[in-house]
């Protein structure tokens, strides 16, 4: 199996002198293609951190971050954004849609600025938008979608272009528990279908659709679940 | 667990005999909660007695086949209309153990938590795993799904408690360690809280 991503020894300290910050402590960590992580821990563990790291928005203080064989720290400031755009898709916790936008413009948006036709790229995004089950809100602004709906054309925007990387920062914390749960189903679709998944989550029953548990605390990984089966339970036979 | 409830409640189906109620147990519950044919047996004869069940024929493999009763019905949509009782909490392992980690010297409570933990996640993720794979909307489906809920609820509130525990318990050795700066009035207030601003 190839790592799609890899952080070796990173480290991430914000601020300077004594108001100084360890959001991370040399943290390695990797993520598979076909697998789904989840990252737990209390809030300002550093879940966030590693993730913004690993998506090439923040830079870590000392350590390597490895996407597809390429070191993010390497890269300039343009090849970084060409990178988040082709190769990394990102799931906020707030959607981030552009408002002004469709759904199958949000989408669209960052295969055209990659330079895909925007024939194609609305093509392309409705195909996606098909996929997570909202076909038929292609033409649908944010603002008249309900919470599910967003973060479905999210889970589209940060899918679309074959992305082999897509990091979600606790993706279902507004939605409810069944919402939630179709979110999760998409994610682990996705990686199933070969990408690499990471999924910040503080939620237990969210984590469990991941391969591997990975737990912070305090910037270090404390603990990290495989994924062995116990094989508790099974299924009731077919009648 | 009412194991007489249950069959009696599958009764009121159909009539059925030993292993048919067995298996509709099963097709609902998974083998979450199994039951021994010998178990279904003494039970039935016990609804018999009770006047709740009547063992009516012999089908053509001789099957006693079971039927449920007026008395019966009554009991069981008593059971359905009746909260389960809350009032005995069932003896938690776990919490015992912990309690008794805590307080018993040269245990590592931090390491209990961590193991149990990890257990707990992995057995989250078979559930999980199950659940995915049970989408049906047919109520026999459906049923199992939600059994397959509670047992993803009932684990996910355990890791939490194990959280919860965890992080008291770092409260605790601070405070423990510096006193002065931490009166116990203010729990909340405690210095571990520093490097844990909230940051969404
Ligand atoms: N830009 C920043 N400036 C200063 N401190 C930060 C910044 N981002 C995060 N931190 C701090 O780093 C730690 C980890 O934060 P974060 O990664 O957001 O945690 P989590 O996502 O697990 O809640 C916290 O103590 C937080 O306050
Ligand atoms: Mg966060």
């Amino acid at each position: 199996m190839s790592a799609v991503l890899e952080l070796t020894d990173v480290t991430r300290v914000h601020g300077e002198g004594p108001a100084a910050v360890q959001a991370l402590r040399a943290v390695s960590f990797r993520a598979h293609a076909g697998e789904l992580v989840a990252v737990m821990g209390p809030s300002g563990s550093g879940k966030s951190t590693l993730l913004t790291l690993a998506g090439g928005l923040d830079r870590p203080t000392d350590g390597r971050v490895v996407v597809e064989g390429v070191e993010l720290g390497a890269l300039g400031n343009d090849e970084r954004a060409r990178m988040r755009r082709t190769s990394i898709g990102y799931v906020f916790q707030g959607f981030n849609l552009i408002p002004a936008l469709t759904a199958a413009e949000n989408v669209a948006l960052s295969r055209e600025l990659d330079g895909v036709a925007a024939r194609t790229a609305r093509a392309e995004a409705r195909r996606v938008l098909e996929e997570v089950g909202i076909g038929d809100l292609a033409d649908r602004f944010p603002d008249d979608m309900s919470g599910g709906q967003q973060q479905r054309v999210a889970i589209a925007r940060a899918v679309v272009g074959e992305r082999r990387l897509i990091l979600a920062d606790e993706p279902t914390g507004a939605l409810d528990t069944e919402t939630g749960e179709e979110i999760l189903r998409l994610l682990r679709a996705r990686c199933d279908a070969g990408a690499a998944g990471v999924l910040v989550t503080h939620e237990a029953r969210h984590a469990a659709w991941a391969d591997r548990v990975v737990f912070l605390r305090d910037g270090r990984v404390v603990d990290e679940t495989g994924a062995e089966s116990v094989d508790l339970l099974t299924e009731p036979a077919a009648r | 667990m009412s194991v007489k409830h249950a069959l009696l409640a599958l009764l009121e189906q159909e009539p059925m005999y030993g292993y048919q109620l067995r298996a509709e147990f099963e097709q609902r519950t998974g083998t979450t909660w199994p039951l021994n044919v010998g178990q279904v047996y003494t039970t039935l004869t016990r609804l018999e007695r009770d006047g709740l069940a009547l063992a009516e024929s012999e089908d053509a493999e001789g099957h006693v086949i079971y039927r449920i009763t007026d008395a019966g019905r009554v009991e069981v949509a008593t059971w359905f209309t009746t909260p389960v009782a809350r009032t005995q909490p069932p003896r938690d392992e776990l919490a015992i153990k912990l309690a008794l980690a805590v307080t018993v010297p040269g245990v590592d409570v931090g390491t209990v938590i961590q193991q149990q933990r990890s257990a707990t996640m992995h057995a989250l993720q078979d559930y999980t795993r199950l659940k995915r794979r049970a989408t049906g909307s047919e109520p026999a489906e459906l049923a199992w799904s939600l059994v397959l809920d509670s047992l993803v609820f009932a684990a996910e509130a355990e890791i939490r408690w194990l959280d919860h525990c965890e992080s008291r318990l770092r409260r605790a050795a601070i405070e423990r360690a510096a006193p002065t700066s931490a009166p116990t009035s203010t729990p909340t207030s405690a210095p571990a809280a520093a490097n844990e601003r909230s940051h969404r």
